[in-house]
């Protein structure tokens, strides 16, 4: 593997290794490029993977407390953890559980569609539906998602048959095993899927797409990839035209490096990307980098998260099998009789039973809680994932109180619920009720709000730059040279798990930096 | 059961620096009981005295009271808060001081006078941290993944793909159509 000079001022320098920098970094490589990818933390593999929960945990997140404000269900539930992602070679596609839905036409239109609802700060997506769904296509090939381009759908589990069994007696149509980055069958050199649980431990058959096991070992074949894991960038800096020049790191040995580069690009996530700008303010951008609109950390959206439980006389073993592999889709529409806009997932889900009473359960304690951890063997569940709509005060500053191991700050993440998500969770924990006493359960629980696993939309993009961050390829419109990767730049949330989209973005960001850089306008 | 087993071997450091001993007998009818060697088990206490170890143990079955799980799951528990307090002296006070208010009768009393006791301290700093303690470790050992059913990781059994990730038979089986085929292996 090559090691660039911290001088060479020719390479692009891409920070985070998830599914956004990890894929770009594979395909800037292969379009003849040099790359150097920070990655904050380690690098793990199949053979390293724990296969304990709680040290799984250990071994991928990052753990790094931050301070949180706002109604939201995870400042009780989770007060120095708003959001449960990776610190990981790989990032957070090392433990996703591989769900791959599109977003709807619908939904990247949601301002025209949902209309000027108070409190919300609702955008239409800067690109055309075609052109997304040319991309969903490509990335659903690259991954091999199950039940696309011919890839066999994952065999039902017993989770799956309880949800099925529910879902058709309560009226639904669209329900089946999921779109999964995940083999059903030997794939692309990976292995395929045995069933075993565990996928947020990491996948120990490599069934799992992630760009640890996909993207990064084909862009190390490219000899042009500079990997630093364990190395953490901590600020950009511009010359005195404003453009990004360089990036100030902390190696693994905890001592500052500074990284020279021709372009940058941020894939930290919602929440590491706008800390990473705003730190990196100066006397040029006063606001943080990029920040003349003021919409750096703003906007900020997770999903209307929650468990739905149902308890049986009979047993489930829902442990056994891959996590996400069954979907209801009826719901994620936008019918207002409902009560609400936006739509929301159905998706099959389990938790390991240590992990239950961590994000799986409501508060409680005694004999009424203790009694739900008894019926584990008989547990159907499944996780509502729901749109949330953006609010301008949603959003990620810098922590005025905690700091993290080099002194800077961390992410102060605050969130108040907007209506809309209240009146969409309620009744999705309804029909989830509906459909698990379809199936004949005797008692149904939803949990408290678990953590956010899925980060978006606080640098989001727009071809307005008073109203966004970047441009629809996510250039930000103030520095022509840096990018923004991941998730941040989504104007909206949809319903869908974010990862398919991110990577779709990616693709089609890859394409055009070639065409600018090619063109001399880059 | 490793935590259980070592403690009880290490008598030479017990006498030197334990506080207290926390004993038990593994019930005959525990799945453990033919796992491990001997039935009885001592955590030794590196803050607490043996009547705060019992009743913190007791707050514990309050908190999570599961029939049949065997106290030995829950003395993992009080060997963590044990060890938190050992850590230093600001949370060895905060916890010896809620158990000590909780009185000497505690473990004896009636569940539905220990409830009552441990509500009028729900909101304590003791309280919230005995019970996030609990939720922690109760859980995580193979005491109670035996007592629960829970059958952990299957990586090394080859999965579940042939052992039973899709056995149940009292509901009707999925059609392919919303489904996939088993993979031929």
């Amino acid at each position: 593997m090559p090691q660039f000079d911290l001088k060479d001022s020719s390479v692009v320098v891409i920070v985070g290794s998830g599914a956004g920098g990890g894929t770009l970094a594979h395909e800037l490589t292969r379009r003849g490029l040099k790359v150097v990818l920070f990655e904050a933390g380690p690098r793990q593999s199949a053979a390293t993977f724990s296969q304990n929960p709680g040290e799984a945990f250990r071994q991928l997140t990052w753990l790094e407390p931050r301070s949180q404000s706002g109604n939201w269900g995870a400042v009780q539930t989770a007060p120095t953890m708003p959001a449960w992602h990776c610190r990981t070679v790989g990032g957070t596609t090392v433990h996703w559980t591989a769900a791959t839905p599109r977003l709807q036409q619908y939904e990247i239109r949601a301002r025209s569609t949902y209309g000027d609802i108070p409190g919300t700060s609702l955008a239409d997506w800067p690109i055309e539906y075609p052109e997304l769904k040319r991309w969903y296509i490509a990335t659903e090939k690259r991954m091999g998602v199950t039940r696309r381009n011919g890839n066999p759908g994952m065999p039902a589990s017993n989770n799956f048959k309880v949800m099925y069994a529910g879902a058709r007696k309560a009226g639904y149509k669209r329900v089946h095993t999921n779109y999964l980055a995940i083999n059903s069958r030997v794939r692309d050199g990976r292995g395929l899927c045995i069933q075993q649980g565990f996928c947020t431990s990491g996948c120990k058959t490599d069934a799992k797409w992630s760009t640890l096991v996909t993207e990064i070992p084909r862009a190390e074949a490219t000899g042009r990839l500079d990997l630093r894991s364990k190395c953490l960038v901590t600020r950009i800096e511009h010359d005195a035209k404003g453009r990004a020049s360089a990036v100030v790191y902390r190696d693994a040995a905890g001592v500052e490096q500074r990284q020279q580069a021709r372009l940058v690009c941020v894939a930290g996530n919602a929440v590491e990307t706008p800390r990473l700008l705003l730190m990196s303010e100066s006397a040029r951008f006063p606001h943080g980098l990029a920040n003349g609109s003021g919409q750096v950390g703003r906007n900020y959206c997770h999903h209307v998260l929650g468990f739905v439980w149902g308890i049986f006389d009979q047993p489930v073993s829902m442990w056994r099998g891959a996590v996400l592999a069954g979907v209801i889709e009826d719901e994620n529409v936008d019918n207002r009789q409902r009560g609400f806009v936006g739509g929301y997932h159905l998706e099959l889900a389990m938790v390991e039973l240590p992990t239950l009473p961590l994000i799986g359960l409501p508060y409680g304690w005694g004999r009424d809680f203790s009694s739900i951890i008894d019926n584990y063997r008989n547990m159907a569940g499944m996780l509502i994932n729901g749109e949330d709509l953006p609010r301008p005060d949603n959003r990620i500053t810098l922590s005025s109180t905690l700091k993290d191991a080099f002194g800077n700050p961390t992410a102060h993440v605050h969130c108040d619920e907007h209506p809309n998500d209240v009146a969409l969770r309620k009744h999705a924990q309804a029909q989830g009720k509906r459909v698990y006493e379809a199936a004949g359960a005797k008692r149904v629980v939803f949990s408290g709000t678990p953590p956010a696993t899925h980060q978006m939309g606080t640098a989001r993009m727009s071809h307005d730059p008073a109203l966004g961050v970047t441009n629809p390829f996510g250039r930000t419109h103030e520095v022509p040279n840096l990018f923004i990767s991941d998730g941040s730049v989504f104007p909206t949330a949809g319903a869908a798990n974010p990862t398919l989209t991110i990577v779709s973005l990616v693709l089609r960001q890859a394409e055009y930096i070639e065409r600018e850089l090619a063109a001399g306008t880059l | 059961m490793n935590e259980l087993t070592h403690t009880t071997m290490n008598r030479r450091r017990f006498v030197q620096s334990a506080t207290g001993v926390l004993t038990g007998v593994l019930s005959a009818l525990s799945p453990l009981a033919a796992l491990v060697p001997g039935r009885a088990w001592a955590v030794e206490m590196r803050a607490l005295s043996a009547t705060q170890a019992a009743t913190l143990l007791a707050v514990i079955r309050t908190i999570a009271p599961h029939e049949g799980l065997d106290d030995a799951a829950y003395a993992l528990v009080v060997a963590a808060v044990d060890a938190d307090a050992a850590g230093g002296a600001d949370s060895r006070a905060m916890l010896t001081s809620g158990i000590d208010s909780l009185g000497p009768d505690f473990a004896k009393a009636a569940e539905a006078s220990r409830v009552a006791a441990l509500k009028a301290v729900e909101s304590s700093p003791f309280f919230q941290s005995v019970r996030v303690k609990t939720l922690l470790v109760l859980y995580d050992n193979p005491i109670a993944w035996a007592h629960f059913g829970y059958q952990g990781e299957a990586f090394s059994k080859g999965g579940y793909l042939l052992r039973g990730f899709n056995d149940l038979k009292w509901l009707p089986e999925v059609p392919l159509s919303a489904s996939g085929p088993m993979p031929v292996t």
